[in-house]
């Protein structure tokens, strides 16, 4: 295609010079079309580096007055201007984190099985119902949230999880009581929940792209189909797996709603998971609209900043990564 | 020796393959939970008084979310006009005339943009609409939305003009159609069908939404006439009135949850199916 276009484009180019040629270009209609798409699209770009622009010059106040420290130091205190961020980064992370060790295992598992045993007519219902679950709103996430994962937090999952793994050594300090209902683990499941999705639908497609005859090879050397697919399926596409999982870290990382609505919103930075804590989307949304100081904005807008590049790096990564893979296999990790 | 450990492998075979289907069937029964949880208990409280009035001040029973309604189409209206033009131009040149550096810089810039956390884009937004006129605005909502609505809207668009075979696009050029009205009028034509369900699932996806209207329309319980007063809408109604300690409120919350639900499913439904059946690329 590009060959004739090209050809045929450039044939009136060389009628004439100087305002004729370029008259006759623009009533010809390409050159006009060109620029005002060339315009749409590096308006995109425009926007983009406005949103860097606005997050850095109105986070000013904070940025001066605390400089790195904001990172480090632990008191929230709108009332007498003192802004630290890391209970709100400490949240942050945990909550991904748990999301991300119950729902890669699951994400994983669901893919192998669409893209490796289910036929292809079940295989690709079921994908159709997973993209349909990633199409709910987060808010309808946080309102089961509050009413049905946080009664059974408390009242099951909770009591269960300090009886059983709160009494082993190491692991036991994450569960401990006080259990509300409402803490870090509680939002980890939700965001698990709503990232799975992502982690299926992409581990599947790059499973799909492994080439036939690696799995063929396996089994006539008499792998069983389990071997096959977990000694010579998953590694060749582990790099698009893992970007996978880096896109569901960066979704999980600034899931707002869902979040909010269950995490318990106090800033304190526990070890039990079993705690309340807060996250940078949940504080911003709780706070925003009510920041009486300037500064306090300016600390919530500096969290929307640290939000920002968490994800803005993440995402990046994640796209070379699925790219990667799907040009050329698992060599190039 | 070697039979036990041929059988230790056959049983790990089918424990292990047993177990994938087991977590592919459990996350698509979430999907049939929440379905059955939204109709139980927003079935029950939904009523015809939930779409004709107005929410009833604090402490009184009943009332509906009919300006709530009434807000989220405007937003999304808002949205449409704003947002799908952009898209779809930026679709068109990444599709028909883009070079290679650039191109590629457009749609990694396109793919983080629609990975920005959407709390972040209500920051853009109110910094870009609410902080120079110092109020909160429909108007500063529905730009939020546009700027979640863009990158969607390009992305589907090249997409599906990129499926338009390319037999159709040399036999306009040899009949000696010029490339914009090769596009103009073979090429997107041809991928309408497509690009218009796009932007129906970018609208669908923005619908829901709550995060980035929380300080641009912010919330209102009466109705917001013209564009430039704060505005209610169903996620953020359902946000505020979950989190309230009334009985009556979370009735409303389930009623608003399984309204607002059955709209972004329905829609996206439709959208998937149509798109199955004309046999496209199926778009994330």
């Amino acid at each position: 295609m590009s060959i004739a276009a090209t050809t045929i484009e450039h044939a009136p180019h060389h009628r004439g010079r100087g305002t004729r040629a370029l008259i006759q270009r623009l009533r010809h209609g390409d050159e006009v079309a060109h620029l005002l798409t060339l315009t749409f699209a590096a308006g995109i770009l425009l926007l983009t580096s406005m949103l860097v622009y606005e997050l850095w010059v109105n986070s000013h106040l904070s940025r001066a007055k605390f400089g790195w420290l904001f990172f480090w130091t632990r008191t929230w205190d709108p009332i007498f201007d003192n802004f630290g961020a890391s209970p709100f980064i400490y949240g942050t992370l945990i909550t991904s984190i748990v999301s991300l060790v119950i729902a890669v295992p699951l994400g994983i598992a669901a893919a192998i099985f669409l893209a490796e045993l289910a036929p292809r007519k079940i295989s690709d219902s079921i994908s159709f119902l997973i993209d349909l679950l990633a199409a709910v709103p987060s808010v309808i996430y946080g309102l089961l949230g509050i009413f049905i994962v946080v009664p059974l937090m408390r009242t099951t999952i909770g009591p269960l999880l300090i009886n059983t793994l709160g009494h082993l050594p190491t692991i036991g300090k994450l569960f401990k009581p006080p259990n509300y209902g409402v803490g870090f683990f509680t939002a980890g499941i939700v965001l698990a929940i709503m990232v799975v999705p992502f982690i299926i639908s992409v581990s599947r497609e790059v499973l799909l792209t492994v080439p036939r005859d690696q799995r063929e090879a396996a089994l006539s050397l008499g792998a069983t189909r389990w071997e096959s697919t977990w000694q010579v399926v998953i590694p060749w596409a582990r790099t698009g797996i893992l970007g996978s999982i880096f896109l569901a870290l960066a979704r999980a990382l600034g899931e707002t709603m869902a979040v909010t609505m269950v995490i318990g919103n106090d800033p304190k930075i526990t070890a039990s998971l079993l705690a309340p804590g807060y996250t940078i989307a949940a504080v911003i949304a709780n706070e925003f609209t009510e920041a009486t100081g300037d500064l306090h904005l300016s600390a919530l807008i500096e969290l929307g900043l640290v939000l920002f590049l968490m994800t803005f790096i993440l995402n990046g990564l994640a796209r070379l990564l699925i790219v990667a893979t799907e040009r050329g296999g698992g060599n190039l990790s | 020796m070697i039979r036990l450990r041929l059988l230790w492998r056959k049983s790990l075979n089918a424990v292990m393959l047993s177990l994938t289907g087991v977590a592919a069937f459990s996350v698509v029964s979430v999907l049939f939970l929440i379905l059955g949880y939204l109709l139980l208990h927003g079935g029950t409280s939904l009523s015809w008084d939930f779409f004709t009035k107005l929410p009833k001040p604090v402490g009184e029973a009943g009332g509906g979310m009919a300006n709530a309604i009434v807000g989220s189409l405007k937003l999304l209206l808002l949205a449409a006009v704003m947002g799908l033009p952009v898209g779809l131009l930026a679709g068109v040149y990444l599709a028909e005339f883009g070079g290679k550096t650039f191109s590629f810089v457009i749609r990694y810039t396109t793919d983080l943009l629609n990975g920005v956390p959407s709390i972040v884009i209500g920051i853009f937004a109110y910094s870009l609409v609410v902080l120079p006129v110092k109020h909160f605005s429909t108007l500063a909502g529905g730009v939020a939305l546009a700027i979640m609505v863009i990158p969607i809207t390009v992305r589907s668009t090249e997409e599906f003009l990129r499926s338009v075979p390319s037999s159709l696009r040399e036999g306009a050029m040899a009949l000696g159609a010029s490339k914009w009205k090769t596009i103009a009028t073979v090429i997107l034509p041809a991928a309408s069908g497509g690009i218009l369900t796009g932007m129906l699932l970018a609208l669908a996806r923005v619908a829901g939404e709550t995060a980035p209207l929380l300080f641009t329309a912010f919330s209102n319980r009466f109705w917001s006439p013209g564009w430039g007063q704060p505005s209610a809408s169903l996620p953020v109604m359902i946000y505020t009135y979950a989190i309230a300690p009334y009985d009556d409120w979370h009735r409303q919350a389930w009623a608003a949850g399984l309204v607002l639900l059955m709209l972004v499913l329905l829609a996206n439904l439709g959208c998937r199916l149509a798109l199955n059946r004309r046999g496209s690329v199926r778009s994330a």
